[in-house]
């Protein structure tokens, strides 16, 4: 799991609140919303001086299969060559199975960011359908889709579009 | 020459960086701008100087509307701060059409009385007058709403001076990327972080009272939507089920979220949440995707983007569920419907001759009017007058706002946020 943090800052509205509703009462007013508590402000570990590191994904291919798979426009049809690859992920899953994968669905940047995400999703359900025919079981296997939200290459062109339009099949344990 | 050009760049990025966020008009075809007069207003308090050039927050909201040209305070005859000492003729032979005077009085500590009056110069008469307590933390918005009430008054449309947007922007940082949910004044004042994380943020929506948000967060590689409310920060995870949970909007009543999922098998559908006692339902069941659900302004439907027939397009079906009728058949990709307030337009992306842009159908004739001149166009949401709109579009790799009126006529950049800008959603009026 790639290491995240979260950092909640309150909004206090209540100085707002207190000005305004004396020119429009609200009817529906609620007083207790109004109260002069600070909001939360939970910092995760940002600012204690250490860097964040990066997560290494276990591959226990050891590299030597590539674990991601590219998909044509607005296709999730799998690439003669990727089928192998696939099958060949499936036969680690269905031999070892403490084992299991999380797969990433990706779409390039062009149109609507949730039906992206759809899209993405859409590949990951392809590469898991071909897992489990050649013998990984379900629990073995996650999916999820970040649609255009995490692209692997920055540039809008048909060569970004490409290497964005993916799966990832990445191992978790 | 070529170094001076660099030091002027410079030094008005910087200045745009301490100042106000800055706000260019980048089109006003159609639109004679009307002259008016905002005068400087007048102060009676324990310091030298206002707190707050009132008239100068009125004159940048009437400006960046588009419809109006204020004139500059030097050209200004006389500069009365009540209408008793105005003068009509002096500004007759300016060719103002009206005329803003008023001015600040200290009542307290932290106390002040903020007063306006606006009056036509041609019917010498007092159009509006209104007078609303304020703090030195409020008088910005005192003075946006007073903005709404000249707006309102001399063009028949309720002003969204005194409104608020969320967005989403990414950065690249040395780590990686770092995703905020932020919340500003519509004129890219009073910037909030509300949320931060390493992971992707998505579909904010605000709640009808516009006190809460809702959107996706991927924390954990694992989308879940959160409702957090905004003046605390509160936040509830309503929404984490295996496989996909995304595209949230609330109902008119804030009660139920309409939201997508996808569950193992990853067959996206439309479900609708009642967010008090988390029951679902699913309301679509075909094996398309079923996506972007966002109510009728009424309650009775749910607009959606499906790939039923192919492509993406436009759906509705009845709240309580039953069978999708077609909305949209121009074009080979729309998607992301979202309702004018008023339930008269439905703002969508449209994919124009090879191009992503947010496009209006008119709910009763049917026709599409694209608005926007991009290529990658995304995320078009109505300011709660129904007159307006805001979406993303593209400068190079960056995402930055724009807003448009709903007949196409006057659009605008808003230069906000840090990073990539994505995803604006223009809160409701606020009612607190």
């Amino acid at each position: 799991m790639s290491p995240y943090k979260i950092l909640v800052v309150s909004l206090s509205f209540a100085l707002l609140a207190g000005c305004a509703s004396q020119d429009i009462p609200d009817p529906d007013r609620d007083d207790s919303v109004y109260g002069s508590e600070d909001g939360a402000n939970t910092d995760g570990m940002g600012g204690s001086g250490l860097g964040d590191g990066e997560a290494i994904d276990y591959d226990p291919t050891g590299g030597e299969l590539t674990n991601i798979i590219y998909f044509e426009f607005d296709s999730s049809e799998l690439r003669p060559d990727d089928a192998d690859v696939v099958a060949r992920h499936a036969m680690q899953l269905a031999n070892s199975s403490h084992l299991s994968v999380r797969l990433e669905g990706h779409a390039d940047e062009r149109g609507s960011r949730e039906y992206n995400i759809g899209l993405g999703e859409r590949r990951s359900q392809t590469v898991r359908r071909l897992l489990l025919i050649q013998g990984a079981s379900a629990s073995q296997i996650s999916t999820v889709s970040f649609g255009e939200e995490r692209p692997a290459a920055m540039g809008s062109d048909e060569d970004s579009w490409a290497q964005n339009r993916r799966v990832e099949i990445k191992y978790t344990n | 020459m070529r170094r001076l050009l660099v030091t002027v760049c410079l030094i008005s990025t910087f200045l745009t960086g301490v100042a106000q966020a800055e706000l260019d008009i980048v089109i006003t075809e159609g639109i004679k701008r009307r002259p008016i007069a905002i005068v400087p207003f007048g102060w009676q308090g324990s310091s030298q100087n206002i707190p707050l050039d009132v008239a100068d927050v009125i004159s940048a909201d009437l400006t960046r509307s588009g419809r109006f040209a204020p004139i500059p305070r030097d050209d200004m005859l006389q500069k009365p701060t009540s209408g008793v000492d105005m003068d009509f003729d002096d500004w007759s032979i300016l060719g103002v059409e009206a005329v803003v005077v008023g001015r600040v009085t200290q009542t307290g500590d932290d106390a002040y009385s903020v007063q306006f009056q606006l009056f036509d110069v041609f019917g010498r008469d007092q159009l509006v007058g209104y007078r609303m307590p304020a703090s030195s933390s409020t008088m910005r918005r005192v003075a946006h709403r007073a903005a709404d009430m000249i707006y309102e008054k001399l063009t028949g449309i309720a002003g969204v001076f005194d409104t608020k947007v969320a967005y989403v922007t990414a950065e690249e940082r040395r780590n990686g990327r770092l995703y905020s949910l932020i919340v500003s004044d519509q004129d890219g004042e009073n910037e909030y972080k509300i949320m931060e994380s390493n992971d992707p943020i998505m579909s904010p929506a605000w709640s009808p009272d516009s006190r809460r948000l809702a959107y996706v967060s991927f924390e954990g590689n694992r989308s879940s939507i959160f409702i957090q409310t905004l003046r605390t920060g509160n936040r509830l995870q309503v929404s984490s089920k295996p496989g996909i949970n995304g595209a949230p909007a609330f109902s008119p009543d804030g009660r139920k979220l309409v939201l997508t999922l996808g569950g193992v098998d990853g067959n996206l559908d439309i479900h609708v949440l009642d967010v008090n006692s988390r029951q679902s339902k699913r309301i679509t069941t075909h094996r398309a995707i079923d996506t972007e659900g966002s109510w009728s302004p009424d309650g009775r439907y749910i607009y959606f983007t499906s790939d039923r027939s192919g492509g993406p397009q436009i759906y509705r079906v009845s709240a309580n569920g039953g069978t999708p009728e077609r909305v949209t058949f121009e074009g080979s990709y729309n998607a992301r419907p979202r309702l004018s307030p008023d339930g008269s337009k439905l703002a969508m992306v449209h994919l124009d001759r090879g191009n992503y842009r947010i496009a209006v159908m008119d709910v009763e004739r049917k026709d599409l009017l694209v608005l926007s001149a991009g290529s990658q166009d995304e995320s078009p949401s109505f300011a709660p007058n129904s007159d307006t709109l805001i979406y993303a579009t593209r400068t190079g790799r960056n995402g930055v706002l724009e807003s448009v009126t709903a007949d196409g006529l006057i659009r605008q950049r808003l230069a906000s946020g840090q990073g990539d800008v994505r995803e604006p959603v223009w809160s409701p009026f606020q009612r607190f």
